[in-house]
This record gives structure tokens, C-alpha cells and sequence, in this order.
């Protein structure tokens, strides 16, 4: 089966399910579609850095997180009407979605520019362990600065709004966060497509090829871990505002593992991949779940047998051709 | 933050007004979300427990309980809580351990008119300005334990205590609580990490320091680490901590660093009344181990919302609030009674921690507070 | 002066213990090129076992044994079962696996033992304090003081001066090498992780008895130990030693001296929480400054 068509089918039965739960009257199926669109968006930020770029980010939380942050502090601002800071100009919270979007990914590419360029003088698995390091200090600072929550987190006591929609009705949030997720698969498809994408994935590939072509494969990885944390940082804020509330176990390293999880499940480097991963990830967890108290022991054995049996995930499954070359 | 609560409370309840769902008549459903799976889920087992020894014993065939596992994450919390409202239709939610939960879920259930009733955490946001006539917590208010340490380490003349917490939210309110009532100087104050296993250079600090007496608030596998450590540094200043690091659970790994150490309860498994030693003959005989403090405070909710059912249906929620508000049910800790912003008064004991038939336990020594209800009172206006 | 020596001695244990989990993880990322996320757990099936060994029999040596033993067996037994498919792997599959054994052993674990902390005690002949001069200090303290650094140079000693240790710095060096040379890289290979999970599992014994044994325990001491390789440079046991040491020295110290300068500028309460929140990530700073001034860390090679 070509990848195109699988692509297409994963995302129309997303949206299909979402609808039918929608008008079968199943509001919590239309929350868990939203989460699949959500996670599957964070972990498509995560996978241009790590399926084409090859850059095993173990902290890809901090930008989940971050975002969520962004929203949770804008919204909390607002909903107290007390401005931000006031100095040197006043700077009031807001409630609008697409502002808090857009402060979501500029302070998601801020981190993953500042993280990125310590990270990446380094590569391999000290790269794995200190992007997992800065998640840590993320996680702890979020815990213990006592501004915005510490562990409590932040409420945001009503969804923040978007023009002309009514984002507490289910399927009408559903049909934003879907709408963005269209939106960045169409992006990473032409970036993937695009000399950077090509340069980026020969970095991966052959990185003295690349260099000896006068391109600077760091610069390359910098700039797709920038466009990675945004995107990540863009899903955080929309999560957050699925649940209406942020929490520092946003930044917690099990959730920079989970985002791995999802794309490997999908398959490292494809571009629906992360859909397929966080589709099976969600079901998962609401089936072993209700079958026992200790179903992450299942969860874990299944992971294994993913990584050991079978390459390229679901949609290489699917498409049964071998996943990178 | 808090001003606006009720405001923004408000606008969600107008929004959400459209969506109401509709019950079933017939049955109450409760829905109880907590901590099964992963670190802490031992507290949520003995909630659960305790919970449903109590609705065993009812016996009634119009109450439902729906439980699921919130993995202590907050956005599963959340989840659970949106498939409860949104799908199964429950009436009432129950069971949340941790106070980092309940403040991502009460508000949101409450803003759609669920009733929540606590079985455990009672943070000071629910308490105060953002208090609620559907918000009813039946274990304490938050910094009870703290105020009863507080006022025991003045009644037993200690004047210049040591008092130390993990740099959090819950930790940060537990020195404040313990400030309220203790009239004696600071030796000094300290905030530790969160989830910290090391304690040697707190308690360098202690030794160095002129302390007469130690507090300290570290629940879980903290206080494990931390009494440990305390015993084998030799110091031998008292100490007294709230109940959560002395709890039946996790006593029996703690072991002999401590024997002798006071705590302060609103609980115990040694309080002389009938429904207690009920209680616990019969949690004994269900499960095959004492009950805890989660136990107990989980079959206190059970059996104050059955109390309310005898005296009023679901469906009427003005009724079904002024029979739950009544609190007429036998509580295994006497004498209950709930303060206007819908909090536990009631009494609580300073505990010492003994060694009884080979196993580690807690038995009254002293009561620390009389009738006490929460410092939040004034500010809930309701 | 008395409170900075107790404080020094304080961050060298627990450099030392830290030592214990970075050795084994070094080793096996140096020889074998593999990152274990399921390191801590395996201190913690050392810290269980020891639990469970002790309070059968009483004996607190026996205890140890047991804990070398069960988390040796514990690593051969996953690395003939799962890791030993992954070394042909990139980093994110062995990412991924090892995650996916976190989660393996700590439900497991809890599947067996149950939610609540086990019970370890510090055995009668090293509990209490003694003086060192001016200063009292834990007996059990300077006890694992002294068995992190007769480990450390019984370390150095394997892999410097035995047959195996040489197979060790080969395998390092060249792969092909080795193999061409005779040695069944197979059972070296089981060796060194197995070596590497007992070391991690002697750590969970001893740090168990001052601390709670309880399932997830391993996971921050991971992270931990992952600064500390980050900072010496993987794959070297010297770099894992002075990481450790360093690690252990400016959580402690930094935990204590953050608060009081800044209560100099602030009042107690606020420079508290404050210096915790700051004290927290010193231990980041510290390897993010170190990475920017040498990316390899600071024994790495290559």
C-alpha cells in the first residue's frame, strides 16, 4: 500500500471517529480523539528532529511543558485581570487562542534554540542524556518555584477562546486541534521535502557528505530542533487547554519517553507516524488499563515486542517497506 | 487568582448550561478517581478500600461506584473526570489522594454541578474564597495537621523548634500551618527537595543548630528516608510531624527510628468509640491488614453520603446538600460536624508510634486541638 | 567549620553511591555501546531483594549478598533476553526498550511486593554516631564511604590489571578485535552488564537502608548518574568517579549554602524556597558548563 494513502486514511478515520462519537452522543471519545490529534502533534514536532534528523531528544517535555506554561500563565493573567508585568510597558494575559499559540511556539523555539545550541555540541548518547537532563531541571524548577502553581499547577477555569467558535463544546475543540494538525503534517511534509529537509536527512545519513558540500550539518540540526520544540511547545498549549489546566508533570522525562514511544509505535520518520502511534498509545491505555491495575507491565512487554519484532512501526507495517534506508 | 474564581465559575456554568446531562433516576452514581498504579498507590488502595467496606456494608442497590486509576498524573485525573461527567453521567466524584489533583479536577466538576466530596486532600483554594456549596471535604482541611503540631510543641513547651518541608505547594502551606498556633522561636526553617532520598545535610544542620524539638513535614518514602536517617545520626531531640509519614502503610518500613515519635492524627485506630472498633475489627477482616488514616477517612465519606441518600434523593440537590451538611452518621472519630465552608470540625490527637504484637503502630497520647475547624472559615462566603 | 567538614563528608557519600550506578552504566555504554534506561531498576531489585533477604533471616550481609546476586542475575537474564538483540541497534531503540523494562520492573515489582515501602535497617554493629574529632558523624555513612572507594579501586584494578579488564579496554577499542582474537564476545558482553547491574544493585542495598525502599526509587538516581557520565565522559570509570564526587559535592553543599546567602538579601522563608529552587539545578548548570567548555565531558575520548 502506498504511504500517501495510508496517510490519508489514518487521518479521515481520526476525523471520522471523532465525528461519529460526536453524533452518537460519546462526548469523552470526541476528548480522547482530541488527545490522539494533540499527542500526535507533539510527537510530529519531535519527530523532525529525531526521525529526520536523527536527534534522540530524551527532554522533548521541556517544550511540552513550556507551552502548556505559556498558555496556563496568559490565561491565568487574564482570568485574574492582572497584568503580567507592568514595566517597562504593561503586558496584560489573554484568553485568546491563537495569541497564546503564537507565545506557545515563540518560547518553545527560545528553548529549543538555548537548549539546542549547549545540546548539540554533543551528539549520540550524551545528547540523549542531556536533553533528559534539562527536561529534569525543567520538571524540578516547575515544582519548586513558587510563582504559578509549584506541583499544584495552574486551573484555567474556563477553555480559552477562539473567534467565532465555542471551544467547550468537544467536537468544535476537536475540530481546532485537528485543523492544526493538517496544518503541520502539510508543513513538515514540504519541509521534509524541501533542500532542508533533504540537506538535514543527508546530515543524518552521511554527515561528512554534507560537510564536504559546505553546508553545516550543525546549523541544519540546530535550526530542526527550533522548529521541533515549537511545534511541540504549540501541542503543549493546546493540551493544556484540553484539560484546562498545567501541571510541572507536563515536564516530567515520562513524557519525553511517551513521545518517543509514539513514534516508534507509528514509525521513526514517517509522516503520519506519530498519528498511528498516538491513536494506538490512547486506545491502549483506555483498554490494558481497564483490564488490570498493573498494565504497564503489558504496555511495556508490547513495547518490547516493537522494537525487537517489527521496524518502521504501523505505518511501515502498513506500507511494508523498510523505514530508512 | 482566587478573586475571580466564582466569577469565571460562573461563566462556565452559563456556557456549560446547554450541555446538561440528564441521570438516571433510579441509581446515585459515584465516581471515584485515585491512585492505583505507580508511586502512592497504596494510599489509593486503602481510600478504595475503606470506601467500599462501607458500601458493602449499606448494602443498597441504588448506589453505583465507578472506579478508575488517576496514575497521581493530573491530566489523567482530568480525563477521568471528563469521561465520568460527560459519559457515565455521575453524580458525585470522590477519592483524589493529592492535592495537585483535586485542584486540576474539583473546580472543573464542580463548575458542572457535580457534587465532590473529599476523601483525603483539602487544599486551601477550596477552602477559603474559592469554597463551594457542592465541595465537601470529610478528611480536614489541609493544614489541620500542621496547626495540631504547631499547638502541641507550644503545649509541651518546646521554644525553639525546627521545622522543616519539601519546597512545594503542600510543603509551603505545612510551615505556614505550623506557625499559626506555635507560640516559640525558629531554630531554623528549611525547604527540601521534593522526592529527596539524602537528609545528612539537614540534619547537620539540625545538630548544629540550638533546636529543642524537630517538625517536619515529608510525606511518603521521605519521611521513610528521612526518620531513618534521624535515628542513626544519634540526635535525640523529639520530634512531631503530622500523621502522613506514620501511617499504618508505611510505618511497618520506617520500623524502630520511630518508636516514640508523636504525630498528630484527627484519627487513629485506638479511638474508643463503637463504629471505630467496628470498623476496624471488620477492615481487619476484610483485607487482612489495618486499616490507615486513607482507610478510615475513605469509610467516613461512604458513610456520610449514605447517610445523606436516607435523608434525601440526588436529584433534589438543595435537599441532598443540607442532609450531607447535616453529617448525621456515625464517624469513627466521634464527634463530626462540618464548619460553614463545608470542612470537618472535629478533634485531633497527638499519636505516639509503639511497637504492639510485633507490629509498628500509633496510640493517643494527648489531644492537641478540641473542636477545630480551619483558619479559612471567614473568608468562605457561603 | 565543624558543619562544612560534616557536609563535605555528607556530598563524598553520596558522590560515592552515585559512583556505584555511573561505574556500571560507563562500563557498559564504553564496551558494549549501549545506554540502559533500565539501570535504576535494577537498584532497585537490589534494594528489594535486600529487603526481602533481610527480613527473612535477620542478617544484613546475607541481605547483600542477596542483592548482588538478584540484580547480577536479574541483568544477565535481561541481557540474554533483550539487550543482547539491541547492540546492532541505534540509540533510540535501546531508548525505547530499556523504557519499555522501566516499566516492566517497576509494575512488576509492585505486582510483587505490593504499593508500600519495604523495610531495610541498617545493621546493629554500624548504627549510631561516632566522633571524629570535633565533628559526630554517622557510622554507617563513613561505612559506605569506605565500600564506594575499595569498589572504585577494585574497579580500577579489573580493568587495569586482569585478563578481563584488558578484554574490557579491547572491546572498547576495537570490536572486530576481540572477536578475532578468540574471546567469546558473547559471554563478555553478559559479564560486563552483569557486572554493571550488581554494582547498581549493591548501591540499592546500601543507600536502602537509610532511605525508603519503594518501587520507582531507581529512577531519579538514573538521571543522577546519567550527570555524572555526562560530566566525566562516558565510558570512562576515572571520569564516572570524579563526575560522581563533583555531583555529590554541589547538590550537598549547594542545597545548604544557596538558602543562607541569599537570606542575606531576603527573609527567611522566601530565600528558603528560593535557594532550594535554584539549589535544585545546580547540578545542571554545573554539567551544562562543563559540556560548553569540553562537549566530551571531562575524561572522554574521542
Amino acid at each position: 500500500m502506498a504511504e500517501r494513502w495510508i496517510n490519508a486514511g489514518l487521518l479521515a478515520g481520526l476525523g471520522l471517529v471523532a465525528l461519529w462519537a460526536w453524533a452518537a452522543g460519546a462526548p469523552f471519545t470526541v476528548t480522547l480523539a482530541t488527545k490522539v490529534a494533540i499527542l500526535a502533534l507533539a510527537a510530529a514536532g519531535l519527530n523532525l528532529a529525531l526521525g529526520i534528523g536523527g536527534l534522540v531528544s530524551l527532554g522533548h517535555a521541556v517544550f511540552f511543558g513550556i507551552g502548556g506554561y505559556a498558555m496556563g500563565v496568559l490565561a491565568s493573567h487574564a482570568q485574574a485581570y492582572d497584568p503580567i508585568f507592568t514595566r517597562p510597558f504593561v503586558f496584560e494575559g489573554t484568553k485568546s487562542m491563537p495569541f497564546i499559540w503564537l507565545a506557545a511556539i515563540a518560547v518553545g523555539a527560545l528553548a529549543a534554540w538555548v537548549i539546542g545550541r549547549i545540546s548539540l555540541r554533543t551528539s549520540g548518547v550524551y545528547f540523549i542524556m542531556i536533553t533528559l537532563a534539562f527536561g529534569q531541571m525543567f520538571y524540578y524548577l516547575a515544582i519548586s518555584w513558587p510563582a504559578y502553581g509549584g506541583e499544584d499547577g495552574l486551573s484555567i477555569y474556563v477553555r480559552n477562546g477562539f473567534p467565532g467558535l465555542d471551544t467547550l463544546d468537544p467536537i468544535q475543540f476537536f475540530g481546532i486541534c485537528f485543523a492544526i494538525l493538517l496544518i503541520v503534517l502539510w508543513c513538515m511534509a514540504r519541509i521534509a521535502a524541501s533542500p532542508f529537509g533533504l540537506a538535514l536527512n543527508a546530515a543524518r545519513q552521511a554527515p561528512t557528505r554534507v560537510m564536504a558540500s559546505g553546508i553545516d550539518p550543525d546549523r541544519l540540526r540546530l535550526w530542526a530542533f527550533v522548529v521541533s520544540g515549537a511545534v511541540t511547545g504549540l501541542a503543549g498549549a493546546l493540551y493544556a487547554d484540553l484539560n484546562r489546566f498545567v501541571s510541572p508533570t507536563m515536564f516530567s522525562w515520562q513524557v519525553s519517553g511517551e513521545l518517543i514511544v509514539l513514534i516508534i509505535l507509528g514509525g521513526v520518520g514517517r509522516l503520519c507516524g506519530p498519528v498511528a502511534g498516538a491513536a494506538l498509545f490512547v486506545v491502549l491505555e483506555q483498554w490494558l488499563g481497564g483490564l488490570s491495575e498493573y498494565w504497564q507491565v503489558f504496555l511495556g512487554l508490547l513495547l518490547l515486542a516493537v522494537v525487537l519484532a517489527g521496524r518502521g512501526g504501523i505505518v511501515g507495517l502498513l506500507a511494508r517497506v523498510p523505514s530508512r534506508g | 487568582m482566587r478573586r475571580t474564581t466564582l466569577i469565571a465559575m460562573g461563566a462556565i456554568v452559563a456556557l456549560a448550561g446547554t450541555a446538561g446531562a440528564q441521570d438516571d433516576a433510579d441509581a446515585l452514581k459515584v465516581g471515584m478517581i485515585t491512585t492505583l498504579s505507580g508511586g502512592g498507590a497504596g494510599l489509593g488502595q486503602d481510600t478504595r478500600d475503606g470506601f467500599m467496606l462501607a458500601v458493602e456494608q449499606a448494602d443498597r442497590d441504588d448506589l453505583e461506584i465507578v472506579i478508575e486509576d488517576d496514575q497521581r498524573k493530573p491530566d489523567v485525573a482530568v480525563q477521568i473526570s471528563d469521561r465520568m461527567i460527560q459519559q457515565e453521567e455521575v453524580d458525585i466524584l470522590t477519592g483524589i489522594v493529592w492535592s495537585n489533583l483535586a485542584m486540576a479536577v474539583v473546580p472543573g466538576a464542580l463548575a458542572r454541578d457535580k457534587f465532590y466530596l473529599s476523601t483525603n486532600a483539602a487544599p486551601a483554594q477550596l477552602a477559603g474564597r474559592g469554597c463551594d456549596p457542592n465541595y465537601f471535604s470529610v478528611s480536614y482541611q489541609n493544614d489541620n495537621l500542621h496547626e495540631a503540631a504547631g499547638a502541641y510543641a507550644s503545649q509541651e513547651g518546646y521554644e525553639n523548634t525546627f521545622i522543616m518541608a519539601p519546597n512545594y505547594p503542600a510543603g509551603q502551606d505545612s510551615l505556614t500551618g505550623f506557625k499559626r498556633l506555635y507560640e516559640g522561636d525558629l531554630a531554623g526553617e528549611v525547604f527540601t527537595q521534593l522526592g529527596q532520598t539524602d537528609y545528612a545535610a539537614e540534619i547537620a544542620q539540625i545538630r548544629a543548630s540550638d533546636a529543642d524539638s524537630v517538625f517536619f513535614f515529608l510525606p511518603g518514602g521521605m519521611g521513610i528516608s528521612f526518620l531513618k536517617q534521624y535515628a542513626d545520626s544519634g540526635l535525640d531531640l523529639p520530634v512531631v510531624g503530622p500523621a502522613f509519614s506514620f501511617d499504618q502503610g508505611i510505618l511497618q518500613a520506617v520500623g524502630a527510628a520511630a518508636l516514640g515519635v508523636r504525630n498528630t492524627s484527627q484519627w487513629s485506630k485506638d479511638i474508643d468509640n463503637q463504629a471505630n472498633r467496628d470498623f476496624v475489627e471488620s477492615f481487619e477482616a476484610e483485607y487482612g491488614r489495618l486499616p490507615s488514616l486513607y482507610a478510615a477517612q475513605g469509610f467516613d465519606t461512604a458513610n456520610l453520603l449514605i447517610s445523606a441518600m436516607d435523608a434525601a434523593s440526588i436529584d433534589d440537590p438543595d435537599a441532598f446538600r443540607e442532609a450531607l451538611r447535616a453529617a448525621d452518621f456515625d464517624s469513627v472519630r466521634g464527634d463530626f460536624s462540618f464548619a460553614s465552608n463545608q470542612h470537618p470540625i472535629q478533634d485531633i490527637y497527638v499519636r505516639e508510634v509503639i511497637e504492639e504484637d510485633g507490629v509498628f503502630t500509633n496510640k493517643i497520647v494527648a489531644t492537641a486541638l478540641e473542636d477545630h475547624a480551619n483558619a479559612y472559615v471567614d473568608e468562605c462566603e457561603m | 567549620m565543624a558543619l562544612l567538614i560534616e557536609q563535605v563528608l555528607n556530598g563524598v557519600q553520596s558522590g560515592v553511591m552515585l559512583f556505584l550506578m555511573a561505574a556500571g552504566l560507563t562500563l557498559i555504554f564504553g564496551v558494549m555501546g549501549l545506554i540502559n534506561l533500565a539501570h535504576g531498576s535494577l537498584y532497585m531489585v537490589g534494594a528489594f531483594a535486600a529487603a526481602a533477604v533481610a527480613s527473612a533471616t535477620g542478617s544484613f550481609l546475607l541481605a547483600l549478598v542477596a542483592a548482588l546476586a538478584a540484580a547480577a542475575a536479574a541483568g544477565a537474564l535481561v541481557e540474554v533476553l533483550v539487550i543482547r538483540r539491541l547492540y546492532a541497534r541505534d540509540h533510540l531503540d535501546q531508548v525505547l526498550a530499556t523504557f519499555a523494562l522501566i516499566l516492566i520492573f517497576s509494575e512488576g515489582v509492585r505486582w510483587i511486593f505490593g504499593s508500600f515501602p519495604l523495610f531495610l535497617d541498617i545493621p546493629a554493629a554500624l548504627s549510631g554516631p561516632v566522633m571524629l574529632g570535633p565533628i559526630t558523624y554517622s557510622k554507617y555513612r563513613l561505612a559506605l564511604i569506605g565500600i564506594g572507594l575499595v569498589v572504585a579501586l577494585g574497579l580500577f584494578w579489573l580493568t587495569q590489571r586482569t585478563r578481563i579488564g584488558v578484554q574490557i579496554r579491547a572491546g572498547e577499542a576495537d570490536r572486530e578485535m576481540i572477536a578475532a582474537l578468540g574471546v567469546d564476545i558473547g559471554r563478555l558482553y553478559t559479564f560486563v552488564f552483569a557486572l554493571g547491574a550488581a554494582l547498581a544493585g549493591l548501591a540499592g542495598a546500601l543507600v536502602g537502608a537509610i532511605q525508603s525502599v519503594q518501587v520507582g526509587m531507581g529512577e531519579p538516581v538514573l538521571i543522577l548518574a546519567f550527570v555524572v557520565i555526562v560530566i566525566g565522559g562516558i565510558g570512562s570509570i576515572k571520569g564516572a568517579l570524579v563526575g560522581a564526587l563533583l555531583v555529590g559535592l554541589t547538590d550537598t553543599l549547594g542545597g545548604v549554602a544557596l538558602p543562607a546567602a541569599l537570606s542575606l538579601v531576603m527573609d527567611l522563608s522566601a530565600a528558603q524556597a528560593t535557594g532550594a529552587a535554584l539549589a535544585q539545578v545546580g547540578i545542571y548548570v554545573l554539567m551544562a558548563a562543563i559540556l560548553f567548555w569540553r562537549p566530551r565531558g571531562l575524561y572522554g575520548h574521542g
